[in-house]
């Protein structure tokens, strides 16, 4: 009797589907409790302390450049912040530029005109199909031994110069209240916008030379009352170095030129792809319509093409995001390099280690949300 | 036959049919190539502009061709304004097998020529079959004998001796390989029915396809020694293949995912009704569909865990691409990084511009299929 009850429960699949769920679950757990066990264990035999209060110490290291000012006398908290600023702004920057670049690459490829075709081709078969780290590798090593010293430096355009020290361009000094000049503005320029906005809505016509006029004076106003001076900064050469101006280093260049570059090779085979999916029938209802084929393309073709390109587009987004992190192959200190560097200096690996994942799962959820909001935009609407 | 021109009888007009017309529709006029390029103003600017473009890649083919150093054994005579190509050519070795020991390099020459005979031998879909994967077992497991060493009077190497695209192919090769029973477990279990497997497989695909290969080669790199139990020791290079396979479960996975999200419901309805299990249903029936459908993507995958296994060297593996960044840091040489760095590009360009070739060769084959 109780032999054929066991058997009956053995047999029953809701049960052994449950036991094995069960059974799954506590081999995860358990593994994960023998690998923190071993962590604990190890740590205390190495005599490691766990827990964040380093970040509040000096970092005592310094940091090249940064988009956010830092000196080595700030903590370590701080430090990952100028990381997590550079990573963000080389990110922003090598997304923006790529994606310029990458449709004119996608569209020249596409092009009748056999040259643009062809040198587009052997762009993007030659970028595609080489590592990223052995480009920016290969632009470092340019920019850092192929180009002059200072004292020959080449120089294409007045205070324009590039030599091995990376380049040098003309640029502006800011003296007073910097961060409440740019946040005014930044306002004064998003209200502008919202107001024309409105006013085109109610159907009149924008009236936009009054609009413009009034934000530069709005602006001008701001600068008056914050104490913003601005000079022009020429770059000169003084000893074996340039003074003034604004420097991008080599650094910055060479990661800059290979992450635009292989972004952009990726980007112009998403937006072909993109455009070749649109039916042949819509180009030709363009140009039976009478539209130009410009106009064919970005006002037909394109808009449904996007529907096909924006998902491939946030994968791609999403990578380069990640590829940024190579940059600590050439030594520009982004979030990587931070972490690297505070992991030999403090050996603070796992807190390091949670919040790099921490940052990145967090930079890649941001990422995919605003370009589902764009997907929400652009797909097709169908009851 | 000849006729004064105009005076086609009414006859011959309907009865000679032109022979090209019965093959299809009229060719199109071919537009004269003067026309393409500078037929209107836009095209004129466009053909000035790539033709500026490729004038200015010139003193690059100077450079690289005309005043370059290709042969010599004098490192003085390199670094006048061309590239030093003879400093690859000296440093071949070292760059293709790192520091082996020099009198031992035919075994890691010999690897490669396996590898090489490997791929060849897998290329026709024909080969493709259950006695190929036990080939790939036994010829990696020989691989690895070789370059280890140890037995039959073969001296042994340890893997901190090892370098170099030996190193780079091996890694691409067994991330891959181990990679992919994982990533079949991941994808099913994302798809399953009941929670927890999907739960946790998605948990562990998200997580590392939402991190950099970089984070994930510092934490099996510096965390490794900290999870295990003090006795157990990987050395560096397991270490980093471990990272690399995880890495490269977690995207195939999702490949694969794709591929069995394509094959209908009502194959694994048809082999219920017919009594099979699910398991050997999945085995036998669901899973070989998939993975047929997905072979064009996981090409992709392959060229992109090739060029991934290049970022090794962050953590100090000795791979083809840090053996040539420590070939060029030779003093005697005048520090010929570009030159290093374009050879070893120049080296990965051919294996994945291979494997994409090949890809889109398949892709070919399978459209044919399908029209059939």
């Amino acid at each position: 009797m109780l032999a054929a009850q066991i058997t009956a429960l053995w047999d029953s699949p809701r049960l052994r589907a449950w036991a094995g769920q069960a059974l799954l679950l506590l081999l995860f757990v358990g593994t994960l409790v023998w690998l923190a066990a071993n962590t604990v264990e190890n740590l205390a035999v190495r005599s490691i302390r766990v827990g964040f209060d380093f970040l509040a110490r000096p970092a005592n290291f310094p940091i090249s450049e940064s988009v956010v000012p830092y000196s080595p006398m700030d903590s370590f908290a701080w430090a990952y912040v100028v990381g997590i600023g550079n990573t963000l702004m080389i990110s922003a920057m090598a997304i923006l530029a790529a994606t310029l670049l990458g449709l004119f690459v996608g569209l020249a490829r596409r092009a009748r005109h056999p040259m643009l075709s062809g040198v587009a081709g052997v762009f993007v078969t030659a970028v595609r199909n080489t590592p990223l780290i052995v480009q920016l590798l290969f632009w470092y090593a340019l920019a850092t031994t192929a180009l002059p010293a200072p004292r020959n430096a080449l120089h294409p355009l007045p205070y324009v110069y590039l030599s091995q020290r990376g380049l040098y361009l003309p640029g502006i000094e800011w003296s007073g209240n910097g961060w409440g000049f740019a946040a005014g503005t930044a306002a004064i320029l998003v209200a502008a916008a919202v107001l024309v906005r409105r006013l085109r809505r109610r159907g009149r016509t924008a009236p936009a030379l009054p609009a413009i006029a009034a934000a530069a004076a709005a602006i001008l106003l701001l600068a008056w009352t914050t104490g913003i001076g601005a000079a022009a900064s020429l770059p000169e050469l003084r000893g074996f170095n340039f003074a003034g101006g604004m420097r991008l280093s080599p650094e910055f260049a060479a990661l800059m030129v290979g992450l635009v570059f292989y972004t952009a090779a990726f980007i112009g085979e998403i937006i072909r792809g993109g455009i070749d999916a649109v039916g042949r029938g819509q180009w030709e209802a363009g140009r039976a319509l009478g539209l130009s084929e410009r106009q064919t393309l970005m006002r037909i073709v394109m808009p449904q093409a996007l529907r096909v390109i924006i998902p491939p587009l946030t994968t791609q987004y999403l990578s380069t995001v990640k590829n940024s992190t190579l940059a600590l192959a050439v030594g520009f200190p982004e979030l990587g390099l931070v972490i690297g560097t505070v992991i030999n200096q403090t050996g603070q690996a796992l807190e390091s280690i949670a919040i790099l994942l921490a940052v990145y799962l967090t930079i890649g959820a941001a990422v995919s949300l605003l370009m589902n909001w764009c997907n929400a935009r652009t797909a097709l609407v169908t009851r | 036959m000849s006729r004064p021109k105009g005076e086609f009888p009414i006859m011959t007009m309907t009865t000679a049919i032109p022979a090209a017309a019965a093959d299809g529709p009229p060719k199109r006029r071919r537009t004269p190539i003067l026309q393409i390029l500078f037929g209107d103003l836009l095209a004129a600017g466009l053909t000035v502009m790539t033709g500026a473009l490729v004038l200015a890649l010139l003193p690059a083919l100077r450079w690289g061709v005309l005043d370059a150093v290709w042969s010599t054994a004098d490192p003085g005579r390199c670094g006048a304004g061309g590239a030093c190509w003879a400093f690859v050519a000296a440093k071949i070795r070292f760059i293709l097998f790192g520091v082996y020991p020099a009198d031992e390099q035919w075994r890691p020459l010999a690897v490669i020529g396996l590898v090489l005979a490997m791929v060849l031998v897998s290329l026709p879909p024909r080969h493709w079959g259950r006695r190929l994967l036990t080939a790939w077992g036994v010829a990696i497991g020989a691989m690895l004998a070789l370059m280890w060493g140890g037995f039959a009077g073969l001296p042994f190497v340890s893997t901190a001796n090892w370098g170099g695209l030996p190193v780079t192919l091996l890694l691409a090769i067994l991330s891959l390989g181990m990679g992919f029973p994982i990533a079949v477990t991941l994808a099913l279990g994302r798809r399953s029915k009941v929670p927890v497997p999907r739960f946790l497989s998605v948990l562990v695909i998200e997580t590392i396809r939402g991190m950099p290969l970089v984070g994930l080669l510092f934490i099996s790199s510096i965390m490794m020694p900290l999870l295990l139990p003090a006795g157990w020791s990987v050395d560096k290079l397991g270490r980093t293949l471990a990272a690399l396979t995880i890495f490269a479960a977690a995207y195939l996975a999702e490949v694969i995912r794709g591929g069995l999200q394509g094959v209908p419901g009502g194959q694994m309805e048809a082999a219920r009704a017919l009594g099979i299990p699910v398991w050997k249903a999945v085995w036998h029936v669901v899973l070989p569909q998939a993975i047929q459908k997905v072979i064009p993507p996981l090409t992709n995958t392959a060229i992109v865990m090739v060029k991934n296994t290049s970022l090794v060297l962050i953590v100090g593996v000795f791979d083809m691409l840090s053996a040539a960044r420590t070939a060029a840091s030779d003093p005697v040489w005048p520090a010929p990084y570009s030159e290093s760095y374009l050879f070893v590009g120049a080296v990965y360009f051919l294996i994945c511009f291979a494997i994409s070739l090949y890809a889109r060769w398949l892709e070919g084959r399978v459209q044919d299929k399908d029209l059939r």
